[in-house]
C-alpha cells in the first residue's frame, strides 16, 4: 500500500489512543511491538490490526523487556519502530532505553501514564512518569519527551515524535496519561501529502565502519542500517566514532558519554515547543498534558474576577525548556506550576524561574483527579491575600 | 619465510587482531564452526545479521565477524533478533550467546522465541558457569560443583537447555560439545538451513572457572571429559536414566518443519495487500 493511502483523513470522534495509533501509521511506522496493559492497549489493540493493512508487522511480546528489544533490532533493520505501555512497563524497558540512547536508535515510546507507585490504579491517569522517561535508566543522557493535551494532539504529537526520533536518532517518548488516551474528542485527519514526514540519513556506501564516522556526531552521523552490506558494529558499551568498543580511551569515554548529551541539547530550539499564553498576565500557570485543559478554564475565571491569569504549557517536557520557562518567569510576578503527581517538573521549574518571581505547587485536590478549574481559582485568591 | 593466513580470515574484520578470550576457551572452535558452516554453505556474511548479549561467548561474533554486528544488553539477544528479522526478514539472523545470558537472564526470551518459532539460529555456549564475572553458579552448573558463590556446592539442579527448548516447541535443536567440531559444524549449518527456530547448545570448557570449580582442570582434561563422557542421543534413549548420570547427551533432539514467523508475516501482509488493492 502506498504511503498516500495510510492516513484516515477526515474528520473522526474518537479516543486519544486511537488518535496514538493513526498517527503512528500516518507517520510511516510499521513495526510495533508491545505487551498488554491498561490504560495503554487500545494503542496496540488498534495498531494490530491496522499495521498489517499498511505492509507493518505488529509484535505482542513476552514482555515489556522484549518489546523494546526488539523494537530496537526492528530500528536497526530499518524499520520505523515504536512500542507502547505504561508505567510499568516503562520500569521494565529501562535498561534498554539507556541502549537505544548510547546506540543512537530512533524509536518512538508511547507512555500512557496511570497511577503509581508500583502496580498502582491502572484505569486512572497520573503523570508519575515525567522524571523516570528521562532519568530513569542508568547513566547520564538526555532524552526527547513529548505531552499532548487532546485526543488531537496524540495523533499530531505521535506524528512528531516519529520525525524527531528519525531526526536525530534518538528515542522519543510520547507521555499521554490515562485521560489523554480513554478520552473522546474530535481528531481531524489531515490528508497525507499534508503531512511532513522526515526519513533517517542512511550511510550511503558499504566498506568498512572504520572508514566511517557511524556515531557520535552532534550533528547525528547517517545510521548504518543493517541489511545494506554495511558491516555495522553495534554496541552500546563504551565506543567510538566507528562503533567499536574502547574501554581504556578516557576522551572516547567522554565522547561516548557527551556526545549523545550536546546531539539533543545543541538542537533544543528545533525541539521545545511551548505554549505561552501570558502576554501582560502577573499570574502563569505553568502546566502540561491533561492538567493545562484545567488551567485555561481557570485562568479564564480568573479573569472574570478581575485576577490577570496567564496559561503556559510545557509541549516538550524533555529536554527541559530551561531559556522558555526563565523568560516566562522575568515576565510575570508569579508562577504557579499545576501537576496531577506531587510535583515531579516543579524542581525544573523552580530551578529556572526562582531568581525572578514567587513559584509555588498546586496538585489536584485528590491524587489522580484532575484539577477542578474552581479548585485552582480560589487557591490563587488564597495565597494572593 | 612465506606467510600463511588462515582460510577463515576473511569472514573476519581485518582492523581486529585479537580476542578477549582465555587461553583454553572453547570460543575458538564455536567460531571456527560457525564460520567454517557459513562457508561450506556458500553464503555471504553480507546476508548475515549477528546479535549477542553479554557473556565470553557473546564475543565470538562481535567485534570480530566481518558483518552487521548486534551486542546487545545481557539476557536480551533473542529479544533484539526477533525484530531484526522481522524487519530484514530474507537475511540470516544468528545469536551467539551463553548459558547465564540466554538461560537465566534471558530465559523467557529464548523459550517464547522457539515458540514462536521464528527464524533464527541460536548457537548457545553452554559452560556451566559464569566465566566473564569470575566463576559464579550457572543455571547449568551441576548439583554439588563448588562455585564461588556456592562454596558449599550447589543445592540447585541445572536446566537440561536442548530438551527444555526442544520441549519449547523448536523445530531444530541439536547439542555437541567442542569435542566434535565436525559435527557441531554440520549442526550450524543444518540450523542455519532449517526454515524456523533452531538451537545448537554447545557444551564448552571454561578452563579457568570451570576448570577450577569442577577440577577437571585444564582444557584438555576437559575435553577428554566430553570425549569419554558423550553418549548419543539414540543410545541414551535406549539407557536407564540412572545409567546417564554425569553423561552428556548429544546430537539432534528435534528436526522437523513446521510454519515459521518471518514467513508468514510476510505471508499475511501480502494477503492484507491483495484486499486493500
Amino acid at each position: 500500500m502506498s504511503r498516500e493511502s495510510r492516513a484516515l483523513s477526515g474528520t473522526h470522534f474518537e479516543m486519544g489512543n486511537w488518535g496514538c495509533a493513526e498517527g503512528a501509521i500516518a507517520a510511516g511506522c510499521n513495526f510495533v511491538a508491545g505487551y498488554p496493559i491498561t490504560p495503554a492497549s487500545e494503542v496496540a489493540n488498534r495498531l494490530s490490526a491496522r499495521l498489517p493493512q499498511v505492509g507493518g508487522v505488529f509484535l505482542q511480546t513476552e514482555d515489556e523487556i522484549s518489546a523494546i528489544c526488539s523494537i530496537i533490532g526492528a530500528s536497526w533493520s530499518g524499520c520505523k519502530a515504536m512500542t507502547v505501555t505504561s508505567g510499568p512497563g516503562i520500569s521494565l524497558m529501562q535498561e534498554n532505553i539507556g541502549f537505544a540512547v548510547a546506540t543512537e536508535t530512533p524509536l518512538v515510546i508511547v507512555d500512557v501514564q496511570r497511577m503509581g507507585p508500583s502496580t498502582g490504579v491502572p484505569s486512572i491517569g497520573m503523570a508519575g512518569d515525567m522524571v523516570q522517561v528521562a532519568r530513569g535508566s542508568h547513566g547520564d543522557y538526555q532524552i526527547i519527551a513529548l505531552c499532548p493535551q487532546s485526543p488531537q494532539e496524540m495523533f499530531d504529537l505521535t506524528i512528531r515524535a516519529f520525525n524527531l526520533a528519525e531526526t536525530y536518532r534518538a528515542p522519543v517518548f510520547l507521555l499521554a496519561d490515562g485521560f489523554i488516551g480513554h478520552m473522546r474528542e474530535q481528531i481531524v485527519v489531515p490528508p497525507q501529502e499534508e503531512i511532513a514526514l522526515t526519513e533517517r540519513r542512511v550511510t550511503p556506501n558499504g566498506g568498512s565502519p572504520m572508514d566511517r564516522q557511524d556515531f557520535l556526531d552532534v550533528n547525528v552521523a547517517p545510521m548504518p542500517v543493517f541489511g545494506k552490506g554495511l558491516k555495522a558494529h553495534v554496541t552500546s558499551s563504551c565506543h567510538d566514532e566507528h562503533g567499536m568498543r574502547n574501554l581504556t580511551d578516557p576522551d572516547v569515554m567522554h565522547r561516548y558519554v557527551m556526545r549523545p548529551i550536546e546531539k539533543i541539547i545543541s538542537h533544543r530550539d528545533h525541539i521545545v515547543e511551548v505554549e505561552n499564553d501570558c502576554k501582560d498576565a502577573d499570574i502563569a500557570l505553568v502546566s502540561y498534558g491533561v492538567v493545562s485543559r484545567s488551567a485555561r478554564a481557570a485562568a479564564r475565571l480568573a479573569r472574570e474576577r478581575g485576577i490577570n491569569v496567564g496559561t503556559f504549557r510545557l509541549i516538550t517536557a524533555w529536554p527541559f525548556p530551561d531559556r522558555e520557562i526563565r523568560e516566562l518567569a522575568e515576565s510575570v510576578k508569579r508562577i504557579i506550576v499545576l501537576e496531577n503527581n506531587t510535583g515531579q517538573m516543579f524542581p525544573y521549574i523552580k530551578a529556572e524561574a526562582a531568581h525572578a518571581c514567587r513559584v509555588d505547587f498546586l496538585g489536584p485536590q485528590t491524587l489522580g483527579q484532575i484539577h477542578d478549574p474552581d479548585y485552582i481559582v480560589a487557591k490563587i485568591e488564597e495565597k494572593e491575600a | 619465510m612465506s606467510v600463511t593466513e588462515h582460510p577463515l580470515k576473511k569472514y573476519t574484520r581485518s582492523h581486529i587482531t585479537r580476542t578477549t578470550t582465555c587461553p583454553g576457551c572453547g570460543n575458538g572452535i564455536a567460531a571456527q564452526a560457525i564460520l567454517r558452516g557459513i562457508e561450506e554453505l556458500g553464503l555471504a556474511m553480507d546476508d548475515f545479521v549477528f546479535v549477542s548479549g553479554i557473556g565470553c561467548s557473546a564475543w565470538i561474533p562481535s567485534p570480530l565477524f566481518a558483518a552487521d554486528t548486534l551486542h546487545t544488553t545481557h539476557g536480551r539477544p533473542i529479544a533484539f533478533a526477533t525484530g531484526v528479522k522481522l524487519g530484514l526478514p530474507d537475511k540470516n539472523v544468528m545469536v551467539v550467546s551463553g548459558d547465564g545470558d540466554l538461560t537465566a537472564i534471558g530465559g523467557n526470551h529464548l523459550i517464547h522465541a522457539a515458540r514462536r518459532n521464528i527464524n533464527l539460529t541460536v548457537v548457545l555456549m553452554n559452560n556451566s558457569i559464569y566465566g566473564m564475572t569470575g566463576g559464579q553458579t550457572a543455571p547449568t552448573t551441576p548439583r554439588g560443583v563448588k562455585t564461588i558463590t556456592s562454596p558449599y556446592g550447589s543445592l540447585e539442579h541445572p536446566f537440561d537447555i536442548a530438551p527444555m527448548v526442544a520441549a519449547a516447541g523448536a523445530p531444530y535443536v541439536a547439542r555437541w560439545t567442542t569435542y566434535h567440531p565436525r559435527q557441531l559444524t554440520r549442526a550450524i549449518k543444518k540450523g542455519l538451513q532449517k526454515r524456523g527456530f533452531s538451537l545448537v547448545e554447545v557444551i564448552t570448557q571454561c578452563p579457568v572457572q570451570y576448570g577450577k570449580a569442577s577440577k577437571l582442570g585444564s582444557a584438555v582434561n576437559i575435553l577428554k571429559h566430553f570425549k569419554e563422557n558423550s553418549v548419543r542421543i539414540e543410545k541414551a534413549r535406549q539407557m536407564e536414566e540412572g545409567d546417564l548420570e554425569g553423561k552428556i547427551v548429544v546430537g539432534e533432539f528435534k528436526d522437523i518443519e513446521k510454519a515459521e514467523l518471518s514467513e508468514e508475516w510476510v505471508n499475511l501482509r501480502s494477503s492484507m495487500m491483495e484486499v486493500g488493492a
